[in-house]
C-alpha cells in the first residue's frame, strides 16, 4: 500500500486500519493521537476522545522505559514494544510501531523540519493484550466484533474458558472422589458397631504417640460374662452390650486417651502419661467399675464385667510395640486367670509359668 | 466423554423433572450409581438404558428426549459454560453454524480424550444449511437429534428465527437441515422447508 504525507486526504487508511487491526492508533509526530482504532476507543471510553489526545498520556510505555516522545518510540521501530493503560485497570498491552512510509525516517527525529510536521501523521502503533486479553474481555466487555477476523483472541479466550470449565468439573469430581476416599478412610479405621477405632486405628494412634516421644501406659481390657449375655440375650443384646460399654469408656477416660476395639468383646487402651502404676491401677478399676453397672436392654438388666492387663511404656524401656502389647495380654490373661473382674500389671514375673502374679492394691471392698 | 454425557444426562433429568424422578429413571434401568462421575469412562449401553427409561417414563420418544436434552445444554442456567463455549462461535447465528465445524477439534484441545461427533456444516444458498452429523460409530450414541436441540435453542439464543429439520440416519451418519427465516420471515413460511433438495 502507498500512504501519502498528506494527513486528511480521504485515503481511507484509517478504515483499512481499523478492520485489519482494530487496536491500532495512528500517530502524529507530537505524540498525538490522530486516528484511534475502534477497539482501543473501547478501551479508552472513559477518556476523552482519543483523537487529540497524547498517547503518552493514555499508555506508559514499560519496555522502552525511556521514551518520553514518538521518535524515542520509533527509534524501536517494528520491536516488540510494552506499554500498561495509565488508567485503572492498567492494562498491560503489547503492541509495535512503524513509521507511515512517507514520514522522515525514525533514526532522524531532530531532522529539519520535524516540527512542520508535528500535527501529521507520522506513525502506526498496533497494540494487543497478550495474556491480559482474559481480564480486559471483562474490564472492557469486549466481544468477538473487537477482534480481527484473523486475529486468534477469540480462539484463546475459549480455550481458557473451554479449561476452566474442564478444571471446574474436575474439582467437583476430585471432591466427589475426596468424599468417598475419606469415608473409606474412615470406614478403614473404624469399628461401625461401637464407632470407636479399630486395629487399624490402633497401630496409627500408636505411631503418632511414639512419634511424639510420650510416655504411655496400654491396657487390653476383655469384657467378662459377655459370652453369656450373647448366649442367652442374643446377638442384639450383645451388640447393645458392647456399644454401650464402648460409650462408658470414652466417658471414663481423658479425650487424649485412644479407645480401640480390637475385636469381639476386647478392647485396647492407650493413656498416654499414665505411667504411675498406682494410678495405672486405679484407672482400670475405675474401667471396670462403670462397666460393672447394668446395661438396660428392653426389659432385661444386663451385667457384664471386665478384666484388663496393663503393661507400661517408660522412656528408658525403648519403643518396642509388639512387646508392649505382648506384656499387655500376658497380664490380661493373668487377670483372668485370678478369677476376672480385676486388672493386672504386667511385671516380668507375669511372663514366667507357674509364678503368681502380682496383687496392686485396689479399692478396700472389692471381691 | 460417556461419562460427560451421562453427567448431562443426569443434570438434565435432576434440574427438568427432580431428584426423585431421576431416581425412579435409575431404579427402572436397575442401575445403583446414583450419581456419574464425569471424566470417568462409563459404559455407553448404560447410557442407552437410561435415555429410554426417561422416554418411557415421559411416555415421548427417545428422540425427543434427546432433543430436550440439546435444548437443555444450551437453555439451562446450570449450562452456562457450554453455552457460553458455544457462543464464542462466532457474533450472529450463521457465524455460530460455521464455528460447528471447529467444534470437535475446540473440544479436543480443552479434552483430549473427548470423543465428540463429527459436525460438517455446508452451506446451500444463502439462508439453508446442512449439519452433517457423524456420531463415533463405537457407541450406541446418535448426537443428531441433541444437536437439533442444541441449534434450536442457540438459535433462540441469537435471535434468529430458524427452521430445523431431522432428515434420518444412515448408521453412524445424520443430517440436520437449518434454515435461516429471519427477516424474510412471511417469504419463508410460503416456502416449502419440508422437502429437502434431493
Amino acid at each position: 500500500m502507498t500512504v501519502s504525507a498528506q494527513p486528511d486526504n480521504g485515503l481511507g487508511i484509517e478504515r483499512l486500519l481499523d478492520a485489519l487491526c482494530p487496536m491500532h492508533a495512528i500517530l502524529c509526530r507530537c505524540g498525538q493521537i490522530h486516528h484511534a482504532g475502534p477497539t482501543l476507543a473501547k478501551l479508552a471510553a472513559r477518556e476523552r476522545p482519543l483523537e487529540g489526545m497524547s498517547i503518552f498520556d493514555l499508555l506508559e510505555p514499560i519496555r522502552p522505559c525511556d521514551a518520553p516522545d514518538l521518535p524515542a518510540l520509533l527509534a524501536h521501530s517494528g520491536a516488540r514494544l510494552h506499554f500498561a493503560l495509565r488508567a485503572p485497570p492498567r492494562t498491560e498491552l503489547k503492541g509495535v510501531i512503524m513509521p507511515l512510509p512517507s514520514c522522515p525516517p525514525a533514526a532522524r527525529p531532530d531532522a529539519v523540519g520535524a516540527a512542520d510536521h508535528a500535527g501529521q501523521p507520522a506513525a502506526v502503533l498496533n497494540l494487543s493484550f497478550g495474556i491480559s486479553i482474559v481480564d480486559a474481555v471483562r474490564d472492557f466487555a469486549l466481544t468477538g466484533a473487537d477482534f480481527a477476523a484473523t486475529d486468534l483472541a477469540v480462539e484463546m479466550l475459549y480455550l481458557v474458558e473451554a479449561q476452566s470449565a474442564v478444571m471446574e468439573e474436575l474439582r467437583r469430581l476430585n471432591n466427589r472422589l475426596n468424599g468417598a476416599r475419606l469415608d473409606a478412610e474412615a470406614r478403614a479405621t473404624t469399628d461401625m458397631l461401637t464407632g470407636l477405632g479399630n486395629r487399624r486405628a490402633m497401630e496409627r494412634a500408636l505411631e503418632d504417640v511414639l512419634a511424639d516421644e510420650s510416655v504411655f501406659s496400654l491396657m487390653h481390657l476383655d469384657l467378662d460374662f459377655f459370652k453369656q449375655v450373647n448366649d442367652r440375650f442374643g446377638h442384639a443384646a450383645g451388640d447393645h452390650v458392647l456399644q454401650v460399654a464402648a460409650q462408658r469408656l470414652l466417658a471414663a477416660l481423658r479425650s487424649k486417651d485412644v479407645v480401640i476395639r480390637l475385636g469381639g468383646d476386647e478392647f485396647m487402651l492407650i493413656l498416654p502419661g499414665v505411667i504411675n502404676p498406682v494410678q495405672v491401677d486405679a484407672t482400670a478399676y475405675r474401667l471396670i467399675d462403670t462397666l460393672e453397672k447394668p446395661i438396660s436392654f428392653g426389659a432385661e438388666r444386663l451385667q457384664i464385667s471386665a478384666s484388663i492387663g496393663s503393661g507400661i511404656c517408660q522412656p528408658h524401656r525403648g519403643m518396642d510395640i509388639e512387646a508392649l502389647m505382648r506384656e499387655a495380654d500376658t497380664a490380661l490373661y493373668a487377670a483372668k486367670a485370678a478369677g476376672r473382674r480385676s486388672h493386672r500389671l504386667y511385671t516380668p514375673s507375669l511372663g514366667q509359668i507357674g509364678t503368681r502374679p502380682m496383687m496392686l492394691t485396689h479399692p478396700a471392698g472389692r471381691g | 466423554m460417556q461419562a460427560l454425557v451421562n453427567r448431562a444426562i443426569e443434570g438434565f433429568v435432576r434440574s427438568t423433572y427432580g431428584d426423585e424422578f431421576w431416581q425412579s429413571v435409575l431404579r427402572r434401568t436397575g442401575f445403583a450409581n446414583a450419581s456419574f462421575d464425569a471424566l470417568l469412562d462409563n459404559d455407553p449401553n448404560v447410557t442407552a438404558q437410561v435415555i429410554a427409561a426417561i422416554a418411557v417414563a415421559l411416555g415421548k420418544t427417545k428422540e425427543e428426549v434427546l432433543e430436550d436434552i440439546g435444548t437443555f445444554l444450551v437453555a439451562s442456567p446450570k449450562m452456562r459454560p457450554v453455552r457460553r463455549l458455544l457462543r464464542f462461535g462466532g457474533a450472529d447465528f450463521v457465524e455460530f453454524l460455521f464455528s460447528l465445524n471447529d467444534l470437535p477439534a475446540r473440544a479436543r484441545l480443552a479434552l483430549p480424550e473427548l470423543d465428540v461427533p463429527q459436525l460438517t456444516l455446508r452451506e446451500h444458498r444463502g439462508d439453508r444449511f446442512r449439519l452433517r452429523v457423524v456420531s463415533p460409530p463405537e457407541t450406541p450414541q446418535r448426537y443428531g437429534h441433541v444437536m437439533l436441540g442444541l441449534l434450536r435453542a442457540m438459535a433462540d439464543d441469537y435471535g434468529a428465527l430458524v427452521f430445523l429439520e431431522h432428515h434420518g440416519d444412515a448408521g453412524a451418519e445424520e443430517l440436520i437441515e437449518v434454515t435461516l427465516l429471519e427477516s424474510r420471515f412471511a417469504t419463508a413460511r410460503d416456502f416449502s422447508f419440508a422437502d429437502s433438495p434431493a
